[in-house]
């Protein structure tokens, strides 16, 4: 009974904590605009199959190229189709690939990230150079590689971009668990006799947990850019899906006479990097993390 | 000599927090700096002494604003100047020299560049009278060898080097006032005491004003005409140095000085209650209400002006200052402890131990085997009872921490063998100790800001001992964590705080707690008490104190400060570059003859007292490596008698009142060279 009231005080204070957290973010003008912009986003990419007046994918030579109007409020493509619903639905595509990428980024850079500074010494150094040699290379190479022969299903951008993004994280975590492991309650934690496992468990990842999320959330926009850019080299998701990358490449060349069909994407594009990067950064403010600091290059 | 240099009138300087209320973190400070006289500004962590230091230097520290008053240098407010005009000010009439001096220092520039820097910054000399300049300076500042020091970069230079440099460099501009922060905290004893000397010299040599913001009343002691002391943001008591040291009229005052552990005296200084307010937590009433055992209604309501008593040339804010008044004798108590039984049983056991930092050879790590033929730490063989606490003192790098670390098992021996209870070895590798060997052996660290995991409750904190060693939860466990901290004084409700929300006494409770936790038999203390303020540090050494009379806990108690030796400790190890000098029963150990290092050392100590002033026998060098062979501490000894020391360890010799000194001059010799 006790300690059920005891674990449940905690979860109380976690998510106190949380919500802490979110009302110092939004105390700002900046924190607070950012997270506008991410939930509005967010719940869009949620809503938006129930809320699309039109199938995306409906080709239709009489609609080609219509300006906006009432039926169709961003007007229409080169192929007739809605722009309106393949903007908000490109927003569900591009949020759920960069989301579960970043989540990849996250796991395997933080784990890699905090073994290299816990085990130090040669093996660090050899894992480090390796990594070091990946970020040399130009990424979008590495990706088109990738893409042309596993080709350009979700199923390969999503981990694929997860792996490049992540070798940013595993710096910062790296740095993170370096200096922690150097501070007397780890010395003290093993002094007492814990585990290893108990002292990367207890000490070191609550530790660094806030270092790499806000490193997470920041590699999160650039991925969202690299994604677009991929899609607008026509390597990213394959055609009909709706995607803004994609949608800006097929519009640019109408660019003069049909300014509609590309001014949506674009816009939702930029909001949301703008708005995750904002958030990114209200959250490392509000975590007390000076990106300054821990920036990765 | 009574121009008055710089005035502070009614100063207030506030911040606004975060819910739009106007804090102020200095309120309604005054006071006056004459023409070539040393103030003495002191105070505890928080008090404000640095805020106002800076202040008078027309500096306002970011996300801080004046509310009110104003700091006239000259007659001129330098709070309401252009940061032009400041310019003009800083450096050629006000020069100020920080904490870390040496840090100020760029590393890649020659001493003789930057102090001609200055010059050219502050001075319109020429390059030939400049130079002359630069070697008059680094004289002044009594550098050895100036001639080449000038050529020499910051690192070549020993901390409290760096720290002349750095006076040399205030000096440049021929200021009028000479701002010090903290200038000698961080430095070993014997520099320290060198440091202020140099400054006690320049003060009287040049006429040069100085402001001297510190902590240690020990250090304020040695420099100050006149004494300043703060708490939570308001001037309480001020006059001659003399008078506060001697007769302390405020409570606060006079509580600080008995809470400072004294060499002469050998109990528990006694300690003050509670730890100074937050700033913005009083809203009415004295500052000092709830630690001051004169209190009483009036001083809950009302708050007490800085009253001027003429005959005395004090200010005081204290309404019943009166009752202090000739209570001076009072101050050299000190609580008496129980010493430990003698004839307790050994429970550790250090013999022959080394223990070496160098990177081992590939062959060496092949076989397993450590070959250094200087170690850092050698030959320590210290056996310690039952309940008894012994110190190793020693300045920084003298291996203290390196042998702690070693009987925790953190670091392994080189040659010798660390054995608990009867004579079982305990391994040198964490790894290979059976738990209840770990449990016996605690750990408590200098800072706790370090030392507790700041995203761990207190709750989880002392959890971690308890689930780990006795496999509690539930009921049993959250009685433990009350217990525990009941023992160290603290309330239940502390269990959901985090270390953030807590003071620095308050948290070294928590480490101590922690400890204690695992019902241990033998904790090792290092440094506990150097990062606390002194009227908590008194309070954690009698806390210490009580719970091993309770439970009869051993303690190996490291620490620089000899005075906190003196006070807590049973028997003494001193410790040069890894090497043992003397060990002994403490009250042998401050009585002669010593060990010419320990002679060193107890001559550098800086007591509260401006009767005893130190005495400087030794060079402050730093040595870096331990010599290959003969006395370890030959490089410095002010006895030295000749090649002897250099080429051949000296003996264990047996003074008659127990303490053992190793050194090549007879004992009874030594007894009469120091009278
Ligand atoms: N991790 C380390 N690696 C190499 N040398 C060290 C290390 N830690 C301490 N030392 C050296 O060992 C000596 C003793 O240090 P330490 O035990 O920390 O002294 P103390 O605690 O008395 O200040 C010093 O010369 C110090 O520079
Ligand atoms: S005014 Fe009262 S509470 Fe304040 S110091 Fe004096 S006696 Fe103590
Ligand atoms: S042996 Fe020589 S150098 Fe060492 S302490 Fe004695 S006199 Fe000094
Ligand atoms: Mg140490």
């Amino acid at each position: 009974m006790e300690s059920n009231l005891i674990t449940e005080d905690k979860q109380k204070n976690k998510l106190e904590k949380a919500f802490e957290i979110l009302k110092t973010m939004a105390s700002k003008p900046s924190g607070l605009i950012g997270l506008t912009i991410v939930l509005f986003h967010v719940v869009l990419a949620l809503i938006s199959p129930y809320i699309a007046p039109y199938d995306y994918k409906a080709i239709s030579p009489n609609t080609m190229l219509l300006a906006p109007s009432a039926e169709h409020w961003f007007g229409t493509d080169s192929l007739g189709r809605d722009v309106f619903t393949r903007t908000i639905l490109g927003g569900r595509t591009a949020l759920t690939v960069t989301f579960f990428g970043s989540l990849i980024a996250l796991l395997w850079g933080g784990l890699l990230g905090i073994f290299c500074g816990l085990v130090g010494g040669k093996i660090d150094d050899v894992v480090m150079r390796v990594v070091d040699a990946f970020l040399s290379i130009p990424w979008i190479l590495a990706m088109l590689l990738i893409v042309s022969l596993l080709g350009t299903s979700t199923e390969v951008l999503i981990p694929a971009l997860g792996f490049f993004y992540g070798k940013g994280i595993v710096r910062v975590a790296r740095a993170a668990t370096h200096d922690v492991i150097a501070k007397d309650f780890i010395v003290s934690a093993r002094a007492r006799g814990h585990s290893n496992m108990s002292i990367i468990w207890n000490e070191i990842i609550p530790n660094v947990r806030d270092a790499i999320l806000v490193e997470g959330a920041m590699r999160w926009s650039w991925m969202l850019l690299g994604f677009s850019s991929l899609s607008f080299l026509g390597f990213g998701v394959s055609p009909p899906t709706p995607d803004w990358g994609l949608m800006i490449s097929n519009a640019r060349g109408l660019m003069s006479f049909a300014y509609w069909s590309v001014i949506a994407p674009i816009v939702g594009l930029s909001s949301l990097i703008i708005g995750i990067n904002l958030t990114a950064d209200a959250f490392a403010k509000a975590l007390g993390i000076d990106r300054s600091t821990k920036a990765p290059v | 000599m009574n121009e008055i240099i710089e005035s502070v009138k009614n100063l207030s300087i506030g911040f606004n927090s975060q819910k739009g209320k106007q804090i102020s973190i200095l309120r309604n400070v005054s006071t006056n700096i004459k023409k070539g006289e040393t103030v003495g500004i002191v105070g505890e962590s928080g008090s404000g002494k640095s805020t106002l230091a800076l202040a008078m230097m027309g500096y306002i520290k970011q996300g801080l604003f004046p509310l009110k008053g104003e700091c006239l240098f000259k007659s001129e407010d330098l709070l309401k100047m252009s940061s032009r005009q400041l310019e003009k000010i800083r450096g050629r009439k006000i020069a100020m020299i920080p904490q870390n001096a040496g840090q100020a220092l760029t590393p890649n520039l020659k001493i003789g560049y930057q102090i001609d820097e200055a010059l050219k910054l502050h001075t319109d000399l020429n390059k030939t009278e400049r130079d002359k300049k630069i070697s008059e300076l680094l004289n002044k500042v009594r550098l050895p060898s100036p001639e080449t020091m000038a050529f020499r970069y910051p690192h070549e230079l020993s901390g409290g080097q760096q720290q002349r440099v750095a006076v040399a460099m205030a000096l440049a501009g021929k200021p009028d006032l000479l701002l010090l922060d903290e200038p000698t905290t961080g430095l070993d004893v014997t520099t320290q005491a060198h440091v202020l000397e140099l400054l006690r010299f320049i003060a009287k040599d040049t006429g040069t004003s100085m402001i001297y913001v510190s902590h240690d009343l020990g250090a304020i002691a040695q420099v100050s005409d006149r004494i300043v002391v703060m708490y939570a943001g308001e001037i309480v008591l001020e006059g001659p140095a003399r008078k506060i040291l001697k007769e302390p009229i405020h409570p606060y005052t006079y509580g600080l000085l008995k809470s400072i552990p004294k060499l002469s005296l050998a109990g528990l200084p006694a300690s003050m209650p509670g730890s100074q307010p937050q700033p913005g937590s009083i809203n009415e009433g004295c500052s000092f209400y709830d630690r001051c055992n004169l209190a009483n209604d009036n001083c809950k309501k009302n708050s007490p002006d800085l009253e001027h008593i003429k005959e005395l040339d004090t200010n005081v804010r204290c309404f019943n200052y009166k009752e202090l008044l000739n209570q001076n004798n009072n101050l050299q108590t000190s609580i008496t402890k129980k010493s430990n039984n003698s004839e307790a049983n050994e429970v550790l056991k250090l013999k022959d131990v080394s223990i070496s930092y160098a990177k081992q050879k590939f062959f060496d790590q092949l076989l397993n085997k450590i070959s250094d033929q200087n170690p850092t730490v050698k030959d320590i063989n210290i056996d310690i009872k039952k309940g008894e606490t012994i110190a190793l003192v020693g300045e920084s790098g003298s291996g203290k921490s390196t042998i702690l670390k070693s009987i925790a098992g953190l670091l392994k021996t080189k040659d010798g063998q660390i054995k608990f209870e009867k004579d079982r070895i305990l391994s040198s590798d964490l790894k290979k100790r059976n738990p209840n060997d770990l449990r016996a052996i605690q750990l408590i660290f200098q800072n706790p800001d370090e030392s507790l995991n700041p995203n761990h409750t207190v709750e989880q904190i002392l959890s971690q001992p308890l689930k780990l060693y006795f496999n509690l939860s539930g009921d049993e466990l959250k009685k433990n964590i009350i217990d525990l901290l009941k023992k160290v004084r603290l309330g239940e409700f502390y269990m959901s705080r985090y270390p953030r929300q807590l003071s620095g006494g308050e948290k070294q409770r928590v480490a101590v707690a922690r400890a204690f936790a695992a019902k241990p038999d033998i904790i090792l203390c290092d440094e506990v008490t150097s990062a606390l303020d002194v009227s908590v540090q008194a309070a954690v050494l009698n806390l210490l104190q009580q719970l091993k009379e309770d439970l009869g806990t051993t303690y190996v108690f490291v620490s620089h400060d000899l005075a906190v030796v003196r006070a807590i400790s049973d028997r003494v190890a001193v410790l040069y570059q890894g090497r043992l000098c003397e060990i002994g029963p403490s009250q042998n150990v401050y009585k002669f003859p010593s060990h010419p290092y320990t002679e060193v050392l107890l001559g550098a100590v800086l007591e509260p007292d401006p009767d005893i002033k130190p005495k400087l026998v030794a060079e402050d060098i730093v040595e870096e490596k331990p010599p290959e062979k003969g006395c370890s501490f030959q490089g410095r000894c002010p006895r030295k008698i000749g090649d002897i020391c250099n080429s051949e360890v000296p003996p264990w010799q047996i003074g008659e009142n127990g303490n053992a000194i190793r050194c090549h001059i007879n004992i009874e010799e030594l007894a009469s060279l120091q009278q």
